[in-house]
C-alpha cells in the first residue's frame, strides 16, 4: 500500500524539519518530503490538514503479558493498543512467563509480532537466569536473537557486584542496561509513597529514598565502569537531581519517566484506589515539578509508559493485595501533550521524548522520516476531545486511573512500515 | 434530636462533630440497660449481626458481641483465618456469601487498610469497621471518647497526650479525628521511627520530641500497645530501652496535671509501655473503658440500624 499524507505539520527532529508538508510513502518506505506532492497512481490520500505528522512514536517500556499471562494482554491486544495509542513500535519487558532469558521465549515474541501484531515489537531480555538476580542471562545471543535491551524490571539485581559486572558485559556486547533502581529493603511492604496520605491512609509507606539510593548506586557503577546504563520509571525529586548531577560530569546515563508521574500525586491513591497503585508509587506535587523540570532540561530523554495491564480481579480487591500497574499505551499521549500546553515541553521535544531518544538509547534504527527511512509514522490531532472509556480501550485490561477522564489529543493514524495500522 | 445518617460506621474522619456526640450521648444512655439485672432490651430483634474478623481479638470481638446479643440482635462469630481465607477465598466472595445469608450488619476487622471501603463498594448491608489495619478504630476511638466525657464533663479544651507506635496504630488515629472534631487536642510522643511523616496534619496534633513534654499538664495520658515483634528488629533496640523512654512510671505520670487519667487500649504490655502500678493506679480507666466499650458498640449498632426504637 503506497501512501500520501497531505498538508500535515511534520514536526521530523532528526532532519530539523517543522513545516506544512507532504509525505510519500511507497513500499514501507519514506519516499519523499514536500510542498504539493501529487499523488501517483493507485496511492491511498490522507488529508493530515490540522494534524501533526511525526516519526512513529517509540513506548520503550511496555508488558505486553505474552507468553503466559495471556489473560492479561497478549501480543496482539497489547500491540493493538500500542497502535491505538499512536506507537509505531513498543518494548516488551522479559518478566513474562517463561521470563524471556533465552532465545525461545524472545524469538516467540519477535515472530508472533510480526506475524499478528499491530505494531514493531522490540523485546527486552533479562539480566539474570529468571530474573533471580542470581547469574547473568546468555546477553549474546539474547542480542542475537533480536533483544535491544536487557532488564530485570519489576525488580532492581539487588547484588552491587553483579549488577556491575552486568554492566560491563552488555557494554561489551552492545546491548542497553534498563534498571529498576530501588533499593528493596527500604521498600519492604511498602504500598504506597510515603508521605501524609499515607499516614492518613494509614497504609505502609515506600520512602522516596528507596528509589535515590538505587539510583545514585547505578550511576555510580556505570560511572566506574565507564558504561552506559538507562534508568526506568524514574519518579522521584532525588533521582532526577542525582541523574542530572552524572550526567553533568559525564556518566553515561539515560532515563525515562512515565506519564503517571508528571500527571498525578499519591493523593490519587485516596479512596484506597487501585488503579493508583503502582510501583515505584506515585509521589508529591514536589516531585511532579521535579519531573517536569527534568523533562524541561534534558535530564530526562524519554516518556515511556510502563503499560502494566493487570486483570480486574487482580485489581479489584483490598489495596494491600492489588498489583502494581497501570496500563498507558492510549493514554500516554494526550497526557504528555499537556507538557506542552503547559510550557514544559516544546512539540519537538515532546517527539525527541516519544520517539527519537528512545531509538537513539536502544539502537534502534527508526524515528526519522528520512528518504528511504522505514515508514513509522504517526498523525496526531492535538485538539480531539475524547474520554476514556473501558469498553473502548483495545488493551484487554482496564486498570487505568483515568477511565471516564477526558483526555484532549489522539492519534488519528497510525502507519508502521508504510501500512495504516490504525485509524481514527 | 440529632439524626444519624451513615449506613456504615467505618472511620470517624467521616463523621461530624454531630455525629460523635449523638453516638456517645446515646452510649452514655445504652449503659442503663447494662446495669439492670435482666441486660437485654427487644430494640435489634430479629437482625442479624455477622462478626468478621480477619485478625485475633479477645475484646472487641466479644464486646461487639454482647452488645449485639444486649440489643436482642443474633450475632455470629467468623474468623476466617481458619476458615475460608486459608482455601484461598477472596474477600469480596467471603462477603458475598454472607451477604446472601441477609445479614444486617457485618462488623469486621482486617489487616488491610481500607478494606471496608472496598467491601462497602460491594454489598449492601451495614458495615462497621472493628480495626482496619493502620487505619482507624473507630469504636475504640468512641469509647475513648466517652471514658474521657465520665471523668471531665466534657470533650473540648482536653490536653491528651498519646505515647507509642503511632506509625503503625488505629487508635491513635481514630482518636486524633475524634478528638480535634471534638476541640480538644492531641500530643503525640514516641521513637521517631514510629511517628509517621505528615502526622502533625491529620489534625489539632502536636508532635513532641519527648515524652515528657507530651505528658507535662496532661488532662489525659494515653499509652499504646507496643507490638512486642518489633522488638530487635529495625524500629527500636528492645523493649527495656523503650520501656526506659517511652514508658509509663509513677515519677513521669505526675507531670501530667493531678486529675489526669490514664488509658490504653489493651492488651497491655506490663512493665513495657506502662508500669504495673500505672495501670492498676487510681488514675488509671482502663478497665472503664472495656466497659464503655459495651455501651459504644450498642449505640454504633442502633444507629447503623436507623436507630429505630421496636
Amino acid at each position: 500500500m503506497n501512501l500520501l499524507i497531505k498538508n500535515g505539520r511534520v514536526i521530523d527532529p532528526s532532519q530539523k524539519i517543522d513545516d506544512t508538508l507532504d509525505v510519500l510513502v511507497e513500499n514501507g518506505l519514506v519516499k519523499e518530503i514536500g510542498k504539493g506532492l501529487a499523488a501517483p497512481a493507485g496511492v491511498e490520500t490522507i488529508d493530515a490538514a490540522g494534524t501533526y505528522v511525526v516519526p512513529g512514536l517509540i513506548d520503550m517500556h511496555v508488558h505486553l503479558r505474552d507468553p503466559g499471562l495471556e489473560y492479561k494482554e497478549d501480543i496482539i491486544s497489547g500491540t493493538k493498543a500500542a497502535a491505538a495509542g499512536g506507537f509505531t513500535s513498543v518494548c516488551c519487558m522479559p518478566n513474562t512467563k517463561p521470563v524471556t532469558d533465552n532465545k525461545t521465549v524472545a524469538s516467540y515474541i519477535i515472530n508472533k509480532a510480526k506475524a499478528e501484531g499491530f505494531c514493531n515489537v522490540f523485546p527486552v531480555g533479562s539480566i539474570t537466569y529468571g530474573l533471580s538476580g542470581e547469574r547473568m542471562a546468555e546477553m549474546g545471543e539474547l542480542k542475537e536473537s533480536g533483544c535491544v535491551a536487557v532488564s530485570d524490571d519489576g525488580k532492581p539485581v539487588d547484588n552491587s557486584e553483579l549488577m556491575m559486572r552486568s554492566l560491563q558485559y552488555a557494554a561489551g556486547i552492545g546491548i542497553m542496561v534498563i534498571s529498576h533502581a530501588e533499593e528493596l529493603e527500604l521498600v519492604g511492604d511498602g504500598v504506597m509513597n510515603e508521605g501524609f496520605t499515607s499516614t492518613e491512609l494509614g497504609l505502609k509507606g515506600i520512602p522516596r529514598v528507596a528509589e535515590d539510593i538505587a539510583t545514585a548506586r547505578e550511576t555510580m557503577l556505570a560511572e566506574y565502569a565507564g558504561v552506559p546504563i538507562h534508568i526506568a520509571h524514574v519518579s522521584t525529586k532525588g533521582s532526577v537531581r542525582i541523574i542530572r548531577e552524572a550526567k553533568a560530569r559525564g556518566v553515561k546515563v539515560t532515563c525515562e519517566t512515565a506519564p503517571h508521574y508528571f500527571s498525578l500525586t499519591d493523593d490519587a491513591v485516596r479512596g484506597y484506589n487501585t488503579s493508583a497503585k503502582m510501583n515505584p508509587p506515585l509521589r508529591e506535587a514536589e516531585d511532579v515539578a521535579a519531573i517536569k523540570e527534568g523533562l524541561n532540561d534534558g535530564t530526562i530523554d524519554a516518556i515511556a509508559t510502563d503499560h502494566a495491564p493487570h486483570h480486574q480481579d487482580e485489581k479489584d480487591v483490598e489495596f494491600n493485595v492489588a498489583m502494581n500497574g497501570i496500563i498507558g499505551l492510549e493514554t500516554s499521549l494526550p497526557l504528555s501533550l499537556v507538557l506542552v500546553d503547559e510550557g514544559v515541553l516544546t512539540l519537538k521535544q515532546l517527539i525527541e521524548k516519544m520517539s527519537c531518544n528512545p531509538s537513539d538509547i536502544l539502537g534502534l534504527n527508526r524515528a526519522t522520516l528520512r528518504t528511504g527511512a522505514i515508514a513509522d509514522i504517526t498523525l496526531i490531532d492535538p485538539k480531539l476531545e475524547w474520554i476514556v472509556e473501558a469498553d473502548k480501550l483495545a488493551s484487554k485490561s482496564k486498570n487505568s486511573p483515568w477511565l471516564g477522564k477526558k483526555m484532549k489529543g489522539a492519534a488519528v493514524a497510525t502507519i508502521v512500515g508504510g501500512k495504516l495500522v490504525f485509524k481514527r | 434530636m440529632a439524626e444519624f445518617k451513615h449506613k456504615h460506621i467505618i472511620a470517624l474522619r467521616d463523621l461530624s462533630k454531630d455525629d460523635i456526640e449523638l453516638l456517645i450521648s446515646t452510649a452514655e444512655n445504652m449503659r442503663e440497660i447494662n446495669s439492670r439485672e435482666i441486660k437485654k432490651v427487644p430494640t435489634l430483634r430479629g437482625k442479624t449481626i455477622i462478626n468478621l474478623f480477619y485478625e485475633a481479638s479477645t475484646r472487641t470481638r466479644t464486646s461487639f458481641e454482647i452488645a449485639g446479643k444486649r440489643l436482642s440482635a443474633d450475632t455470629v462469630n467468623i474468623t476466617p483465618s481458619i476458615s475460608s481465607a486459608t482455601k484461598g477465598e477472596t474477600l469480596a466472595d467471603t462477603a458475598l456469601n454472607l451477604l446472601a445469608m441477609k445479614p444486617d450488619i457485618i462488623v469486621m476487622r482486617h489487616a488491610v487498610s481500607g478494606a471496608h471501603y472496598f467491601l462497602a463498594n460491594k454489598i449492601n448491608c451495614s458495615i462497621i469497621n472493628a480495626g482496619d489495619g493502620a487505619h482507624e478504630h473507630p469504636s475504640q476511638g468512641l469509647l475513648d471518647l466517652l471514658t474521657m466525657k465520665d471523668h471531665f464533663g466534657r470533650l473540648d479544651g482536653l490536653k491528651v497526650a498519646i505515647v507509642g507506635d503511632i506509625t503503625h496504630s488505629r487508635v491513635a488515629r481514630s482518636n486524633i479525628q475524634g478528638l480535634t472534631k471534638l476541640g480538644s487536642s492531641v500530643y503525640l510522643a514516641g521513637p521517631p521511627t514510629m511517628v509517621p511523616p505528615g502526622v502533625e496534619k491529620l489534625g489539632n496534633v502536636t508532635v513532641c520530641t519527648t515524652m515528657n513534654e507530651a505528658l507535662l499538664d496532661a488532662d489525659v495520658v494515653m499509652m499504646l500497645r507496643i507490638q512486642q515483634e518489633r522488638q530487635g528488629k529495625t524500629l527500636m533496640p528492645n523493649a527495656r530501652e523503650y520501656s526506659r523512654y517511652f514508658g509509663l512510671n509513677p515519677a513521669n505520670l505526675k507531670l501530667a496535671k493531678p486529675n489526669a487519667i490514664v488509658m490504653h487500649p489493651g492488651p497491655i504490655n506490663r512493665g513495657v509501655e506502662m508500669s504495673s502500678s500505672t495501670v492498676d493506679c487510681a488514675q488509671s480507666r482502663v478497665m472503664k473503658q472495656v466497659e464503655n466499650g459495651v455501651a459504644v458498640r450498642m449505640a454504633m449498632l442502633y444507629h447503623v440500624c436507623g436507630g429505630e426504637l421496636e
